[in-house]
């Protein structure tokens, strides 16, 4: 999956021999990069299969507290960005500038649009009182403590997720205002795929968490 | 694929006034902002040598006050909040870091043949980055520190303790990412750096070593930040995941923790066990017996180091099938590491054994690991742990695998590769004394713990029973002798980096392609990218020739 | 208790036990301290640098040699271990018919609740040659109770069971303490456990005797607190009876089958959503902080009292 300039393009660190080379090293580093992030999530996944396996039915019946259909629009809507950002990588690496900034727009907008619905969910949830750290005594009680913890726990995974998407978000805004200002080459496009590669996790984790936060009911 | 290079067909000599890594920059901006990875080693010296320094104070007043049984030196509150700092500081601003930072960043692309690591700037980055977690700790410190032990128990940590417990939290999940950078960095430099020639069972047993160790690093490190980051949420959100009062579950906590914390056990020592390959095989004059054993055996130990987490909650309501398992799978470790000690064992048969100053630190890790190894077996032979877990015993053990093993390894580590890292020569003597009060006072120290500890002194105890006193006078008497055996050295090798001889290039005639640089190196290391032919550790002994 | 040894005592029957694999380990590991420090010893003077021993026809690697040093050792090693387990599963296996004490640990003090209703605090009263079940739970934050001279200890936690359990042989004093770290005063937390001869334990709970015994006190409870509205004869709502609960096994609203034990009693006052017997509605509110963990070993005792057996069942 690796560049598809020709090397001649490229420029070459001093510490490498050739092209190829720091191309690799460039790709194993980020996918290793990205396993810690799995590992990372990892625990939220584990904790999340203990407490399933713990509280068994108060467990299942909190997860009906989830907008189902907030989830699914939010999912299809990353979906679609993970597909305008591999056309964007595409297009970087055949050096269409127009298409690239494009594509790569249309990613952040999408993302945006994630963490903005992500956003008035939230605002539900508080609204309900079903967010137990902002909710009143009163309310609280209303709930089981499964379901607090269940709660707790969607906050803390969705809003891990969404600072990665933050993060996302922010690492291709810079990307474009860099290609405004100073033109796309074929080591940015190299840069750019470096980047889809973590737009991509940030999309598979969000696979992830979808069904187990909403759809396991 | 070195002929393409141009940098291969730069022949000639270098001059005599040709500058090296030390010489080349100066001013402090040459150094903060460097992307040498040298320089970087040397900014990492000199930060864990504070950091190790700080521990140190920490646990001496650990010490004094357990000269008498009863709280007199300082109060409950501040004798906690030391063993917290202790346990801290040592572990993640000194074990951890400590060989891959300092060795690593400096041997492994010598070793490999390479001008420097993979990312030079995620190289610089990652001593930034822990730096700030070191200083925000240190800060943490100033402000009054951190009651919860370096564990971070729930829900103790989470909902009871009064201090600054997000605050150091957060510096340990900062100083996690230098981790993971450096430990990419390896794997990368490692996969795809290494000269022609140089295939995987050419490389020396060190970069075997620091790869199995980037391999945990990488893989355990993300697990203690998410625990760590939940206690936080926790704590400033009130975003409880691990309260029992909502049916959370205290004993999570504690898996997320090991499943890092028992890995990063093998990150301190890995580097170590390689370190000492090194320097059994230069001063036996012999290759190492077991070439292809003692490299799977550093593999074999990150991973099943990465099985036994669960023998760390024997006695914590785990369920007793899974110590059971966790136990079985803890005496599986005991297996590569006496390939290990073995090995070097028979290293030494026929060799040419010289007793220079690093062979002294050598030959002392292999008993101080051989003793720490085997009081592990004693723990995870598990009725015993009942009754030994968490208290002495249990210290006794591990401060012979960290500060007996890891911290004589480094020691070592230092020794061996000074010369060629400053390009002077220290006084041997000075280091030989070094090596044997280390030696003695490390004994003196840790080998009470056992008895007390089988008597049942539990560890993290700021009063105890009368009749353990004479245990802990003996203890610190050692630990007194002890900081003099790592004081020393401070002198003496700031005194040769001033005055000391100059240094050959290669003082100790070893072989790997480290020694092929002048001392200290130049800047990118080499002139021309190296070859390699040769089998590591191609060592003859003299007798040898005399003898055939 | 307090004179000085180099080994602790031993007062209870597993003691010995564990101190059998104790000295097994030693000998074990003595065995190859001795043999490896001889041969670096030996190696390093006969083959240090200049000495005239031979060094003709060197070997570096043997795969023979290495299966055998790994065979060898893991061999014994393995032997001990298995035997280590049968005896960790001895820990762990709570005997019948012993005798229940049920133990809340808070920063920083035990609190021990024996069935006749006598209390304690920090120190508790034993009679030798019975065992001697603990029911655990903790207030707070995780604690730990140690008993060197029995060479047992079990974490406490809170909002869970842990069990331990002990028989005394020696009647003496000895040090019970906390091993787990729990803050300020964690090392003064802790007390005496008195091992007394039979009689002399019989002529002290006579002299502790409280003017309810546990039981009683938890069926007092029981009616104080409204349950006997719902859980009693003469109920207006529909709830399961208790009498004679523990120990029986109990269908639940999702088809899965639970053991009635004292954590799953716990878990129904306080978190009575957990798990729904089949046949009632999730109509039950949560005692949460109107009853103490005192209280609810209180009620587990009465309830336990009602049930014609009144053994152990398995852990929680």
């Amino acid at each position: 999956m690796s560049a598809a300039t020709p090397a001649s393009q490229r420029s070459l660190a001093e510490h490498f021999v050739e092209v190829r080379q720091q191309e690799e090293a460039r790709t194993i580093g980020m996918w290793v990069y990205l396993g810690t992030e799995i590992l990372l999530f990892g625990g939220i996944f584990g904790a999340w299969a203990v407490y399933r396996y713990q509280h068994g039915e108060a467990w299942r019946e909190a997860a009906h507290h989830m907008d189902l259909w907030l989830g699914a629009i939010n999912t299809a809507v990353l979906l679609l960005s993970s597909l305008t950002m591999a056309l964007a990588v595409h297009a970087a690496h055949a050096l269409q500038k127009k298409w690239t900034l494009l594509f790569v727009l249309a990613t952040v907008s999408l993302g945006t649009l994630f963490l903005g619905i992500k956003a008035y969910e939230y605002m539900q949830e508080i609204h309900h009182g079903l967010a137990p750290f902002a909710a009143p005594i009163p309310v609280r009680q209303a709930f089981t403590p499964a379901t607090e913890l269940y709660m707790n726990l969607y906050f803390a995974a969705t809003g891990l997720h969404a600072f990665h998407l933050i993060s996302a978000i922010a690492l291709l805004g810079g990307f474009i205002l860099w290609i405004l200002k100073s033109g796309l080459s074929a080591d940015r496009a190299a840069t750019l795929e470096i980047l889809g590669l973590f737009w991509h996790l940030v999309d598979v984790v969000w696979i992830i968490l979808y069904p187990m936060l909403y759809l396991t009911r | 694929m070195t002929t393409a290079h141009p940098q291969a067909g730069a022949h000639g000599p270098p001059g005599p006034a040709e500058s090296n890594y030390l010489t080349d920059g100066t001013g402090l901006k040459s150094w903060l902002f460097t992307t040498d990875h040298k320089r970087i080693a040397i900014l990492y010296l000199f930060s864990i040598t504070f950091f190790f320094f700080l521990g140190g104070i920490a646990a001496l007043m650990i010490r004094l006050e357990l000269l008498t049984p009863i709280g007199d030196l300082m109060e409950s509150d501040t004798y906690n909040r030391m063993f917290t700092i202790h346990g801290v500081i040592m572990v993640w601003f000194f074990l951890v870091p400590s060989i891959p930072t300092v060795m690593g960043n400096f041997l492994v692309p010598l070793m490999l043949g390479a001008k420097d690591l993979a990312f030079p700037k995620l190289n610089l980055a990652s001593w930034w980055v822990f730096m700030i977690g070191g200083l925000l700790t240190f800060f943490v410190i100033l402000l009054g520190g951190v009651d919860t032990g370096w564990t971070f128990y729930t829900p103790f940590s989470s909902t009871y303790a009064n201090s600054a417990v997000t605050l150091m939290a957060t510096a340990i999940f900062i100083a996690g990412f230098s981790s993971i950078f450096t430990g990419i960095n390896f794997i990368v430099s490692i996969h795809k750096l290494r000269a022609p020639g140089m295939t995987w069972f050419k490389m020396p047993l060190f970069l075997w070593a620091i790869y199995a160790t980037s391999l945990i690093i990488v893989l355990a490190t993300p697990v203690l930040s998410i625990a760590l980051l939940l206690i936080a949420v926790e704590r400033v959100f009130g975003i409880g995941v691990f309260d029992p009062a909502l049916g959370g579950d205290p004993l999570l906590y504690q898996h997320l923790f090991w499943f890092y914390s028992h890995p990063a056990v093998y990150i301190m020592i890995l580097p170590g066990l390689g370190v000492v390959s090194e320097l059994i095989a230069c001063f036996s004059r012999k290759p190492i017996f077991g070439y292809k054993a003692v490299a799977f055996a550093s593999m074999g130990i990150a991973l099943v180091g990465f099985l036994v987490w669960g023998h760390h909650m024997f006695v914590s309501g785990q369920s007793v099938y899974a110590s059971q398992v966790f136990a079985f799978l803890s005496i599986l470790v005991a297996i590569p590491s006496a390939i290990k000690i073995f090995n070097w064992t028979a290293t030494l048969y026929k060799g040419s054994i010289g007793f220079e100053t690093p062979m002294l630190y050598a030959l002392g890790f292999i008993g101080l690991f051989l003793f720490g190894g085997l009081t592990g077996l004693f723990l995870a032979t598990i009725a015993i742990d009942v009754h030994v877990h968490d208290t002495y015993f249990i210290i006794g053990h591990f401060h012979y695998i960290m500060v007996g093993g890891m911290v004589t390894a480094y020691m070592g580590a230092i020794h061996f590769w000074w010369p060629k890292a400053t390009g002077k020569l220290y006084p041997e003597w000075a280091g030989k004394i070094s090596a044997l009060t280390i030696f003695l006072g490390f004994n003196l120290t840790f080998f009470p713990h056992f008895v007390v500890g089988y008597l049942g002194m539990p560890r993290r105890y700021h009063e105890y029973p009368p009749e353990f006193q004479i245990f802990n006078v003996l203890s610190t008497a050692g630990s007194t002798i002890l900081a003099v055996g790592y004081l020393f050295p401070l002198v003496y090798l700031a005194w040769a980096y001033k005055f000391g001889k100059p240094a050959p290039s290669n003082p100790w005639h070893a072989t790997g392609l480290e020694w092929q640089t002048p001392s200290p190196p130049p800047k990118h290391n080499f002139h021309e990218i190296p070859v390699v032919t040769e089998k590591p550790y191609a060592y003859t002994a003299p007798e040898e020739e005399d003898k055939s | 208790m307090n004179e000085f040894r180099l080994f602790p005592e031993d007062a209870s029957t597993m003691a010995g036990e564990i101190d059998a694999v104790y000295f097994a380990m030693i000998g074990f590991s003595a065995f190859f301290t001795v043999l490896i420090v001889a041969a670096i010893t030996f190696f390093a003077i006969r083959y240090r640098r200049g000495s005239k021993a031979s060094r003709a026809n060197r070997v570096n690697s043997s795969v023979f040699v290495e299966v055998t040093w790994i065979l060898l050792p893991a061999t014994a090693l393995f032997a001990i271990f298995f035997w280590a387990c049968a005896v960790f599963l001895d820990v762990n296996r709570m005997p019948e018919d012993a005798l229940p004490v049920y133990v809340v640990g808070k920063q920083w003090m035990w609190k021990f609740q024996h069935p006749s209703g006598a209390r304690e605090i920090n120190d508790l009263h034993v009679p030798a040659g019975r065992p001697v079940v603990l029911t655990m739970t903790s207030q707070d934050v995780i604690h730990s109770l140690y008993f060197p001279a029995f060479r047992v200890k079990q974490d406490v936690l809170p909002a869970r069971y842990t069990r331990l359990w002990f028989e005394a042989d020696v009647p003496g004093e000895y040090h019970l303490l906390c091993a787990e770290y729990c803050g300020t005063s964690h090392s003064r937390m802790g007390g005496r456990i008195i091992v007394l001869e039979p009689e002399e334990y019989s002529r002290w709970a006579e002299l502790q005797a409280a003017d309810e015994t546990l039981a009683a006190r938890g069926l007092a409870l029981f009616n104080q607190h409204g349950c006997a509205g719902c859980h009693g004869t003469n109920a207006n709502y529909n709830a399961p009876r208790l009498e004679g609960l523990f120990g029986r096994e109990v269908t639940l609203q999702d088809g899965d089958s639970i053991v009635a034990d004292m954590g799953y009693i716990r878990d129904s006052i306080l978190l009575p959503k957990k798990n729904v017997v089949a046949g009632y509605k999730p109509i039950m509110p949560s005692f949460e902080g109107q009853l103490s963990e005192e209280d609810i070993f209180a009620l587990i005792a009465w309830i336990r009292s009602t049930s014609a057996e009144t053994e152990e069942v398995a852990a929680p």
